[in-house]
């Protein structure tokens, strides 16, 4: 256990540092003056040159590159160029925001989706299955942003307009916290919800054919007993799997949500940073985003072997 | 289901009637006769053939109404408040921001989206499937490099990647059509992947290799036909994700360039505009969602088609197994 989890972290390492190799050559063909950025339209020749310097930039690549990875090696993630704040603290100020609409939005498709797959696995082919299976095919079919914009057509056009307002727009996290979060939550679990929802049908189909289901039926347990504690456990292993999976990979994929909802969310700052070719937030952002991917993958793995004891880590 | 259809279904598809000559079917003409008799993919396959006539008859559409779908028409389209007007005599399904035909622009945006998502998914397919036998089928350290790279990409937000790359290159419709092949090759190559470690094992495979087949060789002649039935399934399947991820990366502005006609770009202009110009939203929207939604049922039937045995969305009753 502990040996995995050493090697782990260690390959870990190595996909992070050929993230930041990546990504840090790519910013550099793309944004070749940072220095304008800085200086504004009025700044002069002299001092766009004193700016470069500054910053290192007139040193060789090659240069660069060490000297980034030395401070990212130290967790130094650098400043702004246009904020002129550190990148540290901008980036845990939005992940906060991008935390919460991913939790929140998980327990929602989590709770929804094994729900529904559970009753559409014991119910096979009746109507429910089936309703439920058109579901899954329109989540499956609707990109993220039209599901948040029909949501905001009907839930904050239509009904705000009829006076019931369940939808606020507009900064004051804090004082309407729950207005301004239930939207956004149900359409990022709305396009979640129908993989899981897929995913629990099939695991339960099959579990529900083993061997040792027959045996607990058999032994007179209650069909409720049966499914939900005998079967259920049993299935849920793909479902942790795969929901340790998304939500790593959503903190840096709820870019659209946060765009159409106005959150300011990590994806919001990523892609602000990228149009105006602030680097170091973008550098930043997206190796925090990578390090929530391994760590993500890493807990599943370990929390793999506690659900299913056949799995033996090493 | 009325006695008679449940007996109609009994009789085995591939059963001639009595007298005629009895003929080999190879598996995938099986397959075909299997999909023609599915009326729901039957239905959503001519919604997908509708599609494209739609974006084939574009300049027809533009000759109709007598707009392009790149004029602006300030005077009719625009009201005096400066909003888009609705579906009316000129404008069938009304107008857009700046007073373009939504309808003429949707017709013609069916072309880019139907193109982004049909050459991203051969991409996909052509690179998805080389990885796939090439890691399936030469094992050792090839496989462990390549599906360890399969991993990572698989577990990378590609949107990211996307924006990045979008920046750095210029977004263009090529460039499209690059990045989402790139994102979606992974899932073609790790089914690929998987069906050729089990074909490796089989017997035919052996008999190849002792009459002195070369690796190559049993790659192309004995592996590759026997991946036709998963590739066609995934690539349908790969086909509706494709537009979805075009008209997201266009939302983001790292699409196509937004002058060009496309459902995604068409949506993301829209965006301000749901409360006021509900047609410049929906028009898009509807022709998007009908796209995908077919592309995924067709996907699903032609699984059930190669293989019946396969649990299918939408099943039809069948006369149930006793347990």
């Amino acid at each position: 256990m502990i040996r995995f989890i050493i090697r782990r972290l260690l390959f870990g390492v190595v996909v992070l540092w050929l993230v930041s190799t990546a990504v840090f050559f790519c910013i550099y063909v793309a944004s070749g003056h940072p220095e304008r950025v800085i200086g504004g339209p009025r700044a002069t020749a002299d001092n766009l040159a004193q700016i470069r310097h500054n910053l290192g930039l007139d040193k060789p690549l090659i240069v660069q590159y060490g000297e980034y990875l030395g401070r990212l090696a130290k967790g130094d993630l650098g400043m702004s160029y246009v904020y002129q704040t550190s990148v540290s603290s901008m980036i845990t100020d939005r992940l906060q925001t991008t935390a919460v609409l991913v939790l929140g939005a998980s327990v929602l498709w989590l709770v929804g989706g094994v729900l529904i797959g559970v009753v559409s696995a014991t119910r096979a082919r009746g109507l429910l299955d089936r309703a439920s299976t058109l579901f899954v095919l329109v989540g499956l079919s609707m990109p993220a942003f039209v599901v948040g914009l029909l949501m905001l057509y009907v839930f904050f056009s239509k009904l705000g307009d009829a006076g019931i307002h369940i939808f606020e727009p507009g900064p004051p996290m804090q004082e309407h916290f729950l207005q301004r979060m239930i939207l956004p939550w149900i359409s990022l679990a709305f396009l979640l919800v129908a993989g899981y929802t897929r995913l629990t049908r099939g695991s339960m189909l099959d579990v529900l054919g083993e061997d040792y289901i027959r045996t607990a039926r058999a032994k007179g347990l209650s069909e409720r007993r049966v499914i939900y504690r005998h079967g259920l456990r049993a299935a849920l292993t793909p479902v942790v799997t795969q929901f340790g999976v998304d939500v790593g990979v959503l903190i840096g994929s709820t870019i659209v949500t946060e765009k159409v909802f106005g959150l300011q969310g990590l994806g919001q700052l990523i892609v602000q940073s990228i149009s105006v070719g602030d680097a170091p937030v973008i550098l930043g952002a997206i190796m925090l985003v990578a390090l929530c991917v391994i760590v993500a993958n890493l807990l599943v793995d370990i929390a793999y072997s506690f659900l299913d004891p056949r799995v033996r880590l090493d | 289901m009325s006695l008679a259809e449940a007996q109609a279904e009994i009789v085995p598809a591939d059963v001639e009637p009595t007298g005629k000559q009895i003929e080999g079917r190879s598996p995938l003409s099986l397959a075909f006769a299997r999909l023609r008799k599915d009326r729901l993919a039957m239905v959503s396959l001519v919604v997908v053939v509708l599609m494209m006539l739609l974006a084939l008859s574009a300049p027809l559409w533009a000759h109709w109404t007598g707009h392009n779908y790149h004029q602006t028409y300030p005077k009719t389209g625009v009201d005096e408040s400066g909003q888009p007007v609705g579906p009316n005599g000129e404008f069938w399904l009304g107008a857009d921001s700046i007073g373009r035909d939504v309808l003429v622009r949707a017709v013609y945006g069916a072309r880019i989206s139907l193109m982004v998502g049909l050459s991203a998914t051969v991409l996909a397919t052509v690179f998805g499937v080389a990885v796939g036998v090439l890691s399936g089928f030469l094992a050792g350290w090839v496989d462990g490099v390549l599906a360890r790279f399969l991993d990572i990409l698989l577990s990378f937000p590609y949107v990211l990647v996307a924006i990045l790359m979008a920046v750095t290159f210029g977004a263009s419709v090529p460039l499209t059509i690059v990045v989402i092949s790139f994102f979606s090759f992974a899932a073609m190559a790790r089914v690929v992947r998987g069906q050729v470690i089990s074909i490796r094992e089989k017997e035919y495979i052996e008999a190849a290799r002792s009459i002195g087949s070369g690796k190559l060789r049993i790659m192309i002649i004995d592996v590759l036909p026997n991946l036709i039935a998963p590739v066609t399934v995934l690539a349908t399947l790969l086909i509706p994700q494709a537009i979805v991820f075009e008209s997201v990366l266009s939302f983001l502005g790292a699409g196509v360039d937004p002058s060009t006609p496309s459902w995604g770009s068409m949506l993301s202009e829209a965006q301000d505009y749901y409360r006021t110009a509900w047609w410049f939203l929906f028009v898009p929207a509807t022709l998007l969602l009908l796209t995908t939604f077919s592309f995924n049922i067709l996907g699903d039937g032609v699984r059930d088609a190669f293989d019946p045995r396969t649990e299918r969305l939408f099943m039809r009753k069948r006369k149930k197994a006793k347990k």
